[in-house]
């Protein structure tokens, strides 16, 4: 799939020029990483609709999802991305298993939510209200809901990045399962470069709007200031 | 001595109507008072706003004059529909509609505004319309600015004078509203009729606000 997008962004320190082209395998696994405010975010919104590059393409599955050239832009709702937000972004008025239920389209098998549910390991908590869940148990129904759409790419924006370390460890073994076992492709953005290395085959690390390098993870992550870091990947990431 | 209840019956009834045509009316222009992004917001923002800081009187006067059968809208609503919106239900219902509409619509903004705007576009990206996520997400989880609303414009209908004087005209068994009744039987100096009018209302007003706050609280704890 092919991403190409052009914005002119806000940050604190004044406006600069979101200039990204990334050209994506299907199937592949992906990360965004570098500091927050370099645009990461804004490029899974752009693919999944919710922001509006100046100009662009986003081609995923060889459907045009925004052509600036050819004035195609489809709403959010006609592109089949699944989208995992930081902050859950679970409906508080819906039970867990109603999460679910609501991102079926009409006329769908409703037995497909307990077979989600029961893929991310919450049989159990089907009338659960989110209030009711700890961090990471909502963010399974999230990365569950997301997924039950069969969407063509799934978007993590940073969706570990609220979680304490342990369960953050244990939810990147998840969705690193999810990955092997649906093959979808993904765009995963962090901040955490054990958790982009961990989890994506290749690394586009951005800095102001721009990709600066890309690669596998152990040739993004090279020179003097990753060797460390690099060390420690290799003698396994999570805790010691 | 029996006292005639018609006022009472009929305040009940145009606040009941009053509030449901304001539900109808009401949520989508919240709606688009609080996500459109248009040019014309401020202006419809502060028409609604309107019946708030004008007296009743100006609001009933002009209604008065642009739906009376001498005046184009008032001749075309007569010759076309066969009403007669002066002096009659219908036109202080429309009179109500229009005072109470702030007290509607206000609250229900108020709460579109500060919702998560996360929430909105995980409904879009879970490929829901507008419509669906309005009524599925966005309405369930502001039901107490909903209910402020909803309680605010009936109890407000309830206790109207200006307007419904000016439309209405206090005909007995059509347009004398229990306010007007009260403000009848004190000219003609039977203050025991005025005091009969006047302590229901005071205790159904009361009611009314006490289970506004019984619900509202039950309400905070759900959600």
């Amino acid at each position: 799939m092919k991403i190409f997008l052009k914005k002119t962004l806000m940050a604190p320190e004044g406006p600069f020029n979101l200039h990204v082209d990334l050209d994506i395998k299907e199937g592949e696994c992906v990360s965004l990483f570098g500091r927050s405010g370099c645009g990461k975010t804004s490029i899974l919104r752009m693919i999944a609709g919710l922001q509006s590059p100046q100009e662009g393409r986003v081609e995923v599955a060889g459907d045009a999802w925004f052509d600036s050239s050819r004035g195609i832009d489809l709403p959010p709702q006609k592109r089949h991305a699944g989208f995992v937000f930081q902050e859950y972004s679970l409906f508080p008025n819906m039970t867990v298993e109603e999460n679910l239920m609501f991102a079926l389209r009409r006329g769908e098998e409703t037995a497909r939510v307990g077979e989600y549910l029961g893929l991310v390991g919450l049989k159990g908590l089907e009338r659960r209200y989110p209030s009711k869940l700890s961090g990471g148990q909502k963010q399974r129904v999230a990365l569950a809901r997301a997924l039950l759409r069969h969407p063509k790419i799934l978007l993590l924006d940073e969706p570990l990045s609220a979680l304490d370390v342990q369960t953050r460890w244990r939810l990147q073994d998840e969705v690193l399962r999810l990955y092997e076992k649906t093959g979808i492709t993904t765009i995963l953005v962090s901040h955490d470069p054990f958790e982009a290395m961990k989890l994506s085959g290749r690394i586009f690390m951005m800095e102001a709007g721009r990709i600066v390098r890309s690669g596998e993870p152990q040739n993004v992550f090279c020179g003097s200031e990753w060797e460390a870091f690099f060390r420690m990947a290799k003698n396994g990431f999570g805790p010691a | 001595m029996p006292y005639d209840l018609a006022p009472l019956g009929l305040s009940l009834k145009l606040a009941t109507v009053t509030t449901i045509v304001l539900i109808l009316i009401g949520i989508p222009l919240a709606y688009w008072l609080a996500f459109s992004r248009t040019r014309g917001r401020p202006f419809l923002e502060a028409l609604v706003s309107m019946p708030l800081v004008l007296p009743p009187t100006v609001l009933g006067f002009y209604i008065l004059v642009f739906l009376s059968p001498g005046h184009a809208l008032g001749a075309f609503l007569e010759r076309i529909l066969d009403v007669r919106v002066v002096f009659s239900f219908t036109g202080l219902v429309i009179g109500s509609v229009i005072f109470s509409l702030p007290f509607m619509v206000n609250p229900i903004k108020a709460g579109f505004q500060n919702f998560p705007c996360a929430l909105i576009e995980a409904a879009y990206t879970l490929g829901k319309s507008r419509r669906q996520t309005l009524v599925s997400v966005i309405i369930p989880n502001t039901k107490s600015s909903l209910l402020t609303g909803i309680v605010m414009s009936f109890a407000h209908t309830m206790g109207e004078f200006g307007v419904v004087l000016m439309i209405g005209g206090g005909i007995p068994h059509h347009t004398r509203v229990a306010s007007i009744a009260i403000y009848n039987e004190v000219e003609a100096m039977n203050y025991s009729a005025a005091n009969f009018y006047s302590m229901i209302l005071v205790v159904f007003s009361m009611a009314v606000l006490a289970l506004f706050y019984a619900l509202y609280r039950r309400h905070g704890e759900v959600v």
